[in-house]
Parts: C-alpha cells; structure tokens; sequence
C-alpha cells in the first residue's frame, strides 16, 4: 500500500527535480542560470505577465461581479425557477474549453454570427478581431464559461446566511437591495476573495482562448500569455531550455499564488 | 428553518399586509410585483446569453455548408443534420471516431486509474504511519501549489528524453499523478473511514490489501467519483498539453483534432460544418454527464471552495 503513496511522493518531487536540474542544469551545467536571465530580460515574457494582468483588471470585475449578482438575484425572494437558471447558468461549464472557444470565435466571425447580425440590424458596427477588441473578445469566453460556476459557489455560501439575521433586518426595515449588499456580501466575503485568488491562479495559465483568438485577430500575436510564450520559445524558437526556464519561473509565480491563496483560506478557517 | 422562512415569507407576500399597520397597503404590492418582474427578466437575460451559443450550435449543425453562411444565425434552412453527422465520421476515413475513442482512453481510463491511485495513496496517508509521512505529504502539498498545466513543456522534454512523445503514454502518464486528488482523497479517507472499521476486519484476519479493496474502497466510493469528476474534466479542456505533447492526428484527443478542422477553415471554408457538426457531437454526452452526476458536481463544488 506504501507503494502509489511512495510513488506520488516520488513523481511530485521527481517532476520538479527533472524539470530544474534535468534540463537546465545537467546538459549545461551553469548555462542553467544564464537561460533564466535570458527570459527575465526577455521585453515579451515580461508584456506577457503584463497582457495576463490586463486581462484580469477587465475579467475579474465583469466574472465575479455578475457571478455575485446572480448569486444574490437567484437567492432573493423574487427569484422564481431557482433550479432552472442554476442549471442554465450552469450549462457553459459542461463545454470543455477549446470548444467553447471555437464556437465563440464563430460567433464573431461575420457571415456566420448571429450575434454581428443583430448588432448589424441594430444599425451598429463591431468587429470582435479588432487589435482594440480583442482583449474584451477573449473576456467575454471566460466570462461565460466561469460565470455560472462562481454563482453556483456564491449561491451555496448565500444559503448557508443564517435566515435569522434576514429575519431580523427585515422587521428593522432594511429593503432587499440593503440586504443584498449590507448585509449577505459581508457575510460570504470570504468565498468572494477565494475565487478572486482561484480566477488569478487560473489566468496565469491562460492558454486556450488567446491562442485560438490569435488565429483570427492576428494583433494578439504568438506570445500573448506566458503559457504561449513558452510554447512558441520551445516550439518555433526551437530554445528548449529557454523554455524550460520561463516555465519553472511561470511554476514559481504560480506557486507563490496559490501559496498566498492557502495561506489566506487557512486564516480565515481559524478565525 | 428554510421551509419556516419560505412559509413565513409567503404569508406576508400572499396577505399583502405588511407587518407596520401603518403603512398604506397599496403602493407596496405594486413594487413587489415590479421588482419581482425584474429580477426574473435579468435572470432570463442572462440565461439567454448563457445559453445562446450552444442553441446556436444545435442550429448551425443541422444545416449544409450553403445555409450556414446564406440564412440568419438562428433561423432554419434544409435540414441536413443527418448528413453532417454522417460526414463528421466518414470524412479522412473516419478519424473522428477515432478521435473520440482516445478522448475515452485519456480521460475515462485515465481518470479512473488517475482517481484509484488518488485514493489508495489518500487512504495511506491517513491509516497508516510510516517513516517521513508529513514530510512527503509535504511534497504532496507542495505539488498541489503548482499548476499542472504549467509543468506541461518540462513534463514534454522529460517525455522526449524517455521517448514517450506522440505515444498514448505521454498524456496518460502525465495525468495519473494528482496531489490535489490525493489530498482530497486523505480528507475523504478521514471522513468516511473509521479506524474502527480497519482494526474490525484486521481482527478477521483479512490482509491489508483486501482491507481495502473489500471495504475501504466500497466506503470511499463518493470521493472516487467526485476525484473522478474532477480528473475527467481536467483531462477534457487539456488542450495545452495534448498540443505539446502529440504529433500524429491518429492519437488526438477530441479537442486536438477539432483545433485542426478549425484552424484548416481559413483555407477550406466547407470545414465550417465539419468542425460545428464535431463540436456538437463532442458536446452533447458532456451535458448529459453533467446533468445527470449534479449530486456528484455540487459535493464537490463546495468541498473545493470550503477547503
């Protein structure tokens, strides 16, 4: 029995040995260092960390605000087919990424998208591949595929509220739009900067939508992200151990995060 | 207490008296009738954005290369599903079924040993004690801080080296080692299992492997399946590392081969329908997974956001 527990243990540890001293220290044994300041000084691995940072100032607002909003309308009184719009808003995350990706890019694309009919007959313009859209293009793929799955967490904090101090607000006059943000938001605070800190750990590893986007809206270019950086480092730059570099760094800084992420969860649990 | 609420709280809506007498009655039932028509038209606002583009592609897949283009987005033209579909699996010799086959390898098969694995090491951890077990639960620990997406190209030039790129071990492998799996799976260990239980069938005489096959396991089967889940759906979106890791299109996952149909409708716009009607396909078992394991998603769901 000691067996798969000895080799979990020894694949986690080996993964991170291999990945360190196998590539960047054993066929060259102090090139190692030289490639990771390579990457540092490398303008594009650092815009791409920027491009990530971008994405978030954008993404997390619209995501994590409406997902919160639809937590609160789906559990205020009004609310009626509760089941039926959890599922609904549920639904996108059945779709596995890339597909959800693919239909979405088809929806932008003119000729096939119902969507630029409407905005055409609207009398509007918009073209979702645009240098200048391209970024609220991508947002909006996250946006629906994560907006379900953070209501539905919002939404299981929200029923645990004690109804009591509902109760209580309620005889003392406070309205449901000052329920809602007085008194339920402060309650589930903490599941809202637990998501906020999974969606960054998330976006670090942004790969699938800026790289299918990048077909279409050729501005976003091949190294948008830092996954894609690394991808085209290794795979059109033929620089493996560049690669392997940028990646432990993109491993280091997701590691921080989510170890800022545990460690604030962890402190909430205690206090 | 929730059904008392809901009780009290239909009376006072149904009366339509409000609790301060004082208050005149009329203005108040108008409002709630407002706000109430409000809320649900923004929450069927918002469940028509979320579902609008898979009823797009329900529509999009029934129609032939021509009306995809040449009739609205959601209107109808001949109804050609029937040959798309047949399409979707004749076309290149049928390698789209071939496509889903792997996809069943990599992610149910890799899932369940993905997800046994989880569990055995998980139970370990909690019944047994030995040597170094906190500091190798602390590597495990240490596993689950790093996303394994980005241990994706290291993981692709340990494959290389080893020889195991564009085979079915290079995404397989890769994807049978969890931490995150195990660690749910110590906590489940501790949760569902008593000790009294391990000790009772010791005391039988059963060996420590049937222990666990014969009555650990029956025990941890929810774990499992929420592990399982978890797996399966990892291993459906890991389009980064089938990317990285295959070459040849007879191994491609699903979602691999989609990405091809895809990116070849720049030349050859007639793919639009292949890589629709494809994607539908794909889709399809997916929501009808989902829809049938809710118990299964939602456990999950608030075990990983109470943690």
């Amino acid at each position: 029995m000691v067996a798969p527990v000895v080799y979990a243990g020894w694949m986690s540890v080996f993964r991170e040995r291999s990945s360190g001293l196998g590539f960047g220290g054993v066929e060259r044994t102090f090139a190692g260092l030289a490639n990771y300041s390579a990457v540092l000084a490398d303008p594009e691995f650092r815009t791409s960390f920027l491009h990530v940072a971008t994405y978030c100032v954008l993404y997390i607002p619209v995501m994590i605000g409406g997902a919160l909003g639809l937590a609160l309308l789906v559990d205020s009184a009004h609310a009626r087919a509760k089941r039926f719009f959890q599922l609904a808003f549920f639904l996108p995350h059945a779709v596995p990424g890339l597909i959800a990706a693919i239909i979405w890019i088809y929806l932008y694309t003119p000729g096939l998208s119902p969507v630029i009919e409407w905005i055409d007959g609207a009398g509007g313009s918009w073209n979702f591949f645009s240098p200048a859209n391209s970024l609220s293009s991508m947002v909006n793929i996250a946006v629906w595929q994560w907006i379900g799955y953070n209501m539905v967490i919002f939404f299981a904090a929200l029923q645990a509220v004690p109804r009591e101090v509902i109760e209580a607000a309620t005889v003392d006059g406070a309205g449901a739009w000052r329920i809602a943000v007085g008194i339920k938001v402060p309650i589930i605070r903490s599941s809202v900067v637990m998501t906020v800190l999974f969606t960054c750990v998330g976006a670090i590893q942004l790969f699938t939508e800026p790289r299918l986007l990048s077909d279409k809206a050729q501005a976003l270019g091949n190294d948008w992200s830092p996954t894609m950086y690394i991808v085209s480092k290794a795979f059109i730059d033929q620089d493996y151990a560049g690669a392997a570099a940028a990646s432990l760094l993109l491993a280091l800084v997701a590691g921080a995060l989510s170890f800022v992420v545990t460690r604030i969860g962890k402190r909430w649990q205690e206090s | 207490m929730s059904t008392q609420t809901l009780t009290s709280r239909t009376t006072e809506r149904s009366t339509g008296t409000p609790p301060v007498p004082t208050t005149p009655s009329r203005p108040r039932a108008p409002r709630a009738w407002a706000s109430k028509t409000a809320v649900n038209a923004v929450l069927i606002m918002l469940a028509l954005y979320t579902l609008m583009p898979i009823s797009w592609l329900l529509i999009a897949a029934t129609k032939n290369r021509r009306d995809l283009f040449a009739t609205g987005g959601f209107s109808f033209g001949e109804f050609n599903l029937l040959s798309n579909i047949h399409e979707v699996f004749t076309h290149n010799d049928g390698i789209y079924g071939r496509w889903l086959l792997n996809t069943v390898i990599y992610a149910v098969v890799g899932s369940a040993i993905s997800s046994l694995i989880s569990v055995a090491a998980g139970y370990a951890f909690d019944k047994y004690a030995f040597a170094g077990k906190e500091k190798l639960f602390g590597v495990v620990l240490a596993g689950v801080l790093v996303p394994g997406a980005v241990l994706t190209l290291p993981m692709y030039l340990l494959a290389s080296k080893a020889g195991l790129t564009n085979t079915y071990w290079a995404l397989l492998i890769p994807s049978l080692v969890n931490p995150f799996g195990v660690y749910l799976a110590r906590v489940f260990s501790e949760g569902y299992v008593p000790y009294e239980v391990i000790e009772a069938a010791r005391v039988d005489g059963a060996g420590e492997i049937r222990t666990f096959r014969k009555i650990a396991l029956p025990m941890l089967a929810p774990g499992f399946m929420t592990l399982f889940l978890f797996s399966f759906t990892a291993s459906w979106n890991n389009f980064y590392g089938a990317l990285v890791m295959l070459n040849d299109k007879n191994l491609y996952p699903v979602n691999l081969g989609l990405h091809m149909w895809n990116i070849s409708t720049t030349e050859s716009p007639e793919m639009y329908s292949l890589a629709i009607t494809g994607s539908l396909i794909a889709v399809i078992p997916l929501v009808i997974a989902f829809l049938c394991l809710q118990r299964f998603w939602r456990s999950g769901l608030t075990a990983g956001a109470v943690k």
